[in-house]
């Protein structure tokens, strides 16, 4: 009998000192998680894509529990709906989610660019980027083999021409393809803007023009034009402020290589 | 003296390797070592809980199981290390938050690791001193952290490669470890000439 007994109070003796120590540690030295911070990790979709800034949706919804950050309207995947719970659980007025789109800066297409080499390898960006930067001559070009819409959670991108286009329909402005670019030629723009500059070539104009005929120039035009003073060149590329552009595409009539381009991006998600 | 501690230390990370060799904590070996980073925190908490939990279970196996409960070392060993890393981490988040934040997400996911229950029962079966249990399971630990900073460089490198169809994932994975596995045969009989 009393074989049994040791055995069982040696292992019922360890459990309760473990138990008792974990106990009391938790009580006195534990630190409570909070419960707002419970709450707005619930409305929130779990995709962790970083659209909002932070780590994912727990740095997030820490962050607004702690009161760092005040915006309810910074995730972009969850839309108007997850601003709304995010202002109910903090007691808050709901402000509009700003929908983002991305958008491919290049429309160096097989026609448009020249190539440097016949490229065999794997059928990656990735891989392709590794080889002198990709087989087309511009080293800012889109290399055409679908990275970004391979990780696109919304199969929002197909690849045509060699350039991957983006459906704003579709996207839902995660930003998970612009993280993903190797050439990092994908950003992120308020769903409500109309004029994008779809190219990302630094080089010097002459330079661009001899193996691109799409590419920016840096010929000033634009700059010239805008009547709102919204368009910048800024080391031999034409780069666009939004928060003074105003659409209207005057940029686009005079562009010589027509690479500014006018059209709709509004999102699916937008309401 | 100080000969055999470092015999007992490079036997654990390079001859021993508990998850090259001996196939000890192969979850996260192969869950975790997606990224380096990643893969050396974890590697930097497994040798954290191998440390404490010989530190731990060495003196209860000799002052309270042996002689006559030695058959109760497993269950008790698991007990008594479950408790631990969640006391560990308990005081950790309350004292030293950086420390807490880095290990933070490996902690838990060892509480019951194999490697850890694994490197504290072969510290009794080898009847080492306490500081050659100390000592093997530093050994250890650095040998797990090797194994996962090394495998994490080939899975980096495997992201890039032209994997077919059927192998993707965990089959492909699965070979690389056994590749690097194989490599790791080549330390046998090393280290015992090392000394000599």
């Amino acid at each position: 009998m009393i074989d049994i007994l040791i055995p069982v109070g040696i292992l019922f003796g360890t459990s309760l000192i473990c138990a008792v120590i974990l106990t009391v540690a938790n009580r006195f030295l534990g630190i409570k998680e909070d419960e707002t911070t419970v709450a707005i990790r619930e409305c929130l979709p779990n995709a962790n894509c970083g659209a909002c800034g932070y780590s994912g949706c727990d740095g997030y919804a820490k962050a607004l529990a702690e009161k760092t950050c005040e915006k309810t309207n910074l995730c972009v995947p969850g839309g108007d709906s997850t601003a709304k719970e995010i202002a109910t659980v903090l007691g808050v007025e709901a402000e509009d989610v700003v929908e983002k789109v991305a958008y491919v800066a290049c429309n160096g297409t097989c026609n448009a660019v020249q190539r440097k080499y016949d490229y065999q390898g794997q059928k990656t960006c990735y891989a392709a980027n590794v080889a002198y930067s990709g087989d087309k001559f511009c080293a800012f070009a889109c290399l055409g083999y679908g990275d970004c819409a391979a990780v696109c959670p919304q199969n929002a991108i197909v690849v045509k021409d060699n350039i991957a286009h983006i459906d704003p329909r579709k996207c839902i402005g995660c930003g998970i393809c612009a993280r993903t670019c190797p050439n990092s030629i994908i950003h992120l723009i308020n769903d409500t803007s109309r004029v994008v500059v779809e190219c990302s070539n630094h080089d010097k104009g002459a330079q661009t023009r001899k193996y691109c005929s799409n590419g920016c120039i840096g010929c000033m035009k634009c700059q010239k034009t805008c009547p709102s003073g919204a368009i910048k060149v800024t080391e031999n590329l034409a780069v666009i402020d939004y928060s003074l552009c105003t659409g209207c595409g005057e940029c686009e009539k005079v562009c010589p290589v027509h690479c500014i381009h006018e059209g709709n991006f509004i999102c699916g998600a937008h309401n | 003296m100080l000969k055999e501690l470092i015999l007992i230390l490079m036997a654990g990370v390079l001859v021993n390797n508990y998850v090259l060799q001996q196939f000890l904590g192969i979850c996260p070996f192969l869950g975790v070592s997606k990224k380096v980073n990643q893969a050396t925190g974890m590697g930097v908490a497994v040798i954290f809980v191998m440390l404490c939990a010989t530190a731990v279970t060495w003196p209860i196996y000799h002052y309270i199981l042996s002689p006559n409960f030695t058959y109760l070392q497993t269950i008790v060993f698991i007990l008594v290390i479950a408790a631990l890393v969640q006391f560990v981490e308990i005081v950790l988040k309350k004292f030293i938050p950086a420390l807490h934040k880095s290990l933070g997400v490996y902690l838990p996911l060892i509480t019951t690791n194999c490697a850890v229950l694994g490197v504290t029962i072969n510290n009794i079966t080898a009847e080492y001193s306490f500081l050659q249990s100390m000592i093997s399971s530093l050994g250890v630990g650095l040998g797990f952290l090797l194994a996962m900073v090394l495998f994490a460089g080939v899975r980096s490198r495997m992201e890039g490669g032209d994997t077919p169809k059927a192998f993707k994932g965990i089959p492909i994975t699965l070979i690389a470890a056994s590749i690097v596995a194989l490599a790791f045969f080549g330390f046998a009989g090393v280290v015992e000439n090392l000394l000599t």
